[in-house]
């Protein structure tokens, strides 16, 4: 249920993100879904996309300092107060979210959001455990 | 003209030579009974009955900056411990400060020489001298103290920093003298002029400035916005501290203290002396020091000397502002940094071919300082708090390892420019310093 997240640091500088996107472009790879952290001096961009290890050797190739996370993808009802279910789930357990954010999602009635935990193999339990749908890795880069 | 001590002061060539070749043979008894000494002085094939003059110094071998971290912390001592009564270092190439040692009298002389460039910069007992240089291991500080006690002056040991106070006592106490690094009586100048200040009750008439390089253009404006004669002073911690040389108010090139020091310029690529006049590195040979003297010390600042009789009347041969380096040491605040001391604590991140780059830049007057370090994939996190945490402990490790802080930038991989496949350490955009 593990899902391989790529992170990309970007300098604050105009035209670095275009070449991300330009890179995995032309290298047939399919961006599933991303966000952007930043600070005043830096970013760090986080993807998910179809073929995570090749894109990580493309990446690299390209001069671009690329690591690899496991973050989970969880399923929730695309609707009021079903996110909050798995979260009040994930805090009550003490386990600390370090960062999350929604993909874009075909099904209508579904909302996906993935999960940056520490503790990975305990949340997977967890959230199974209560009914929370986790997508497999599979599942995700066939989006 | 005012002297401290004129016969010395003014003695003809003749009487120096004399003098300075006595003084070698008796360093060079003195060293041969040091164990590091004899054994540097019978590589070289040196015997102390060799050096019958002051010219036969160019027999003897060179010391570098290397010998000085190869010998770290006292392996160049001359007396035994007991006899040292004071301790300053300075930094190194890396990690490692370079120690130096005085003994009584080397405090006495050190005070002695200080007291007569301030004589020379117009200054007498009847000054009072607020003393900005930093105290503590930096040589400046306690050098310039101890030379205007010397003096019979009265010294405000205020050490750099807090400029309000610092305005505060110039103004209440009528501070006649400051000393401290050009830069930083730049910045107390902006400080100064933006307000608050009574300019009746500034009585400032002469300042001493040097630990690091400074131009005429500079000269001027600390001469016109403080209403000073401003007095460039030079002096490094290995050969003795400030007080080596220092301007008269002729302001014509800094007067060498040579009877205490022998001078040399040589060619920095050959080693090969270089006739009088001619561009090249400085190399100082300490005469009377005890605790640790030093043999043909290599500065590497670039300068020029001039051995004509200057207008005041002195005969010490003088030296040109400095001009350049022949190393890659950056003065940034007074303080000396090489680009290898931040490599150092890149390794120790367990980087293990660091790309960096130090930015310097003057920012209104003040010496500005960012490292540029390239982040590699072991650096990397994908949380923003891992990366601001590295930064946070590279700037803390920087500025425990060069003592001054800087900036720390995270770069992408290969966005450092490369020549020939060697990174450039430096990019310094101060004016013409």
């Amino acid at each position: 249920m593990r899902v391989q997240q790529l992170s990309i640091f970007l300098e604050n500088k105009t035209g670095r993100l275009a070449r991300v996107t330009e890179v995995m472009g032309e290298n047939d790879m399919n961006i599933r879904a991303l966000s952007i952290a930043d600070t005043t001096d830096f970013g760090i961009l986080r993807l998910i996309v179809n073929k995570p290890d090749q894109a990580v050797d493309i990446l690299r190739e390209a001069g671009f300092v690329v690591s690899t996370t496991d973050v989970l993808a969880v399923e929730v009802d695309d609707q009021p107060g079903s996110l909050s279910k798995a979260m009040t789930l994930l805090d009550e357990n003490g386990i600390n979210i370090e960062y999350l954010y929604a993909f874009v999602q075909k099904d209508p009635s579904k909302a996906l959001v993935v999960f940056r935990v520490e503790q990975v193999d305990q949340a997977i339990e967890l959230l199974q455990k209560n009914g929370i749908t986790l997508m497999s890795s599979e599942q995700v880069y066939k989006l | 003209m005012m002297y401290l001590e004129k016969e010395v002061e003014t003695m003809t060539r003749e009487q120096l030579n004399t003098l300075q070749g006595e003084r070698l043979q008796a360093l060079v008894k003195r060293l041969y009974e040091v164990p590091y000494y004899r054994e540097k002085f019978k590589e070289k094939g040196v015997k102390p009955g060799d050096i019958k003059s002051a010219e036969d110094i160019k027999h003897l071998p060179f010391t570098t900056k290397q010998d000085l971290r190869d010998t770290y912390p006292h392996g160049m001592f001359a007396v035994p411990m007991e006899d040292v009564v004071r301790m300053h270092a300075s930094s190194g190439t890396t990690g490692k400060p370079v120690v130096v040692g005085y003994t009584k009298n080397d405090i006495n002389t050190w005070g002695n020489l200080m007291a007569r460039c301030m004589m020379m910069a117009g200054l007498s007992k009847k000054d009072i001298v607020q003393n900005a240089y930093g105290y503590g291991l930096f040589t400046g500080g306690l050098g310039v103290h101890y030379g205007a006690e010397a003096l019979g002056a009265t010294v405000v040991p205020m050490s750099g920093g807090n400029t309000a106070k610092q305005l505060m006592l110039m103004q209440d106490f009528g501070t006649t003298a400051l000393t401290c690094t050009p830069t930083y009586a730049l910045y107390m100048a902006e400080e100064a002029h933006a307000g608050g200040v009574d300019w009746e009750k500034i009585k400032l008439k002469v300042g001493i400035f040097g630990a690091e390089p400074w131009s005429n253009a500079m000269r001027k404006e600390l001469e016109e916005r403080w209403n000073i004669t401003a007095i460039d002073i030079y002096g490094l911690s290995e050969v003795l501290g400030p007080g080596v040389a220092c301007e008269c108010q002729c302001q014509n090139g800094l007067h060498i203290n040579e009877d205490h020091f022998i001078v040399e310029v040589i060619d920095p690529e050959t080693g090969e002396p270089l006739p009088d006049g001619e561009k090249g590195e400085l190399v100082f040979t300490s005469l009377t020091k005890e605790a640790f003297p030093v043999v043909r010390y290599r500065t590497r600042d670039i300068s020029v000397l001039h051995k004509e009789q200057c207008q005041c009347g002195r005969t010490l041969v003088r030296m040109e502002r400095v001009t350049g380096r022949t190393d890659d040491m950056l003065i940034i605040r007074g303080v000396n940094v090489f680009p290898s001391q931040v490599e150092s604590v890149l390794l120790e991140f367990g980087e293990t071919e660091p790309h960096y780059l130090l930015v310097v830049e003057r920012k209104g007057t003040m010496d500005d300082l960012e490292i540029w370090v390239e982040v590699s994939d072991s650096m990397f996190s994908d949380k923003v708090r891992g990366l601001e945490d590295l930064e946070k402990r590279l700037r803390s490790r920087v500025l425990s390892v060069l003592g001054i802080s800087a900036k720390i930038k995270l770069v992408e991989p290969k966005s450092i420019p490369r020549s020939e496949g060697k990174a450039k350490r430096i990019v310094d955009k101060r004016p013409n310093s």
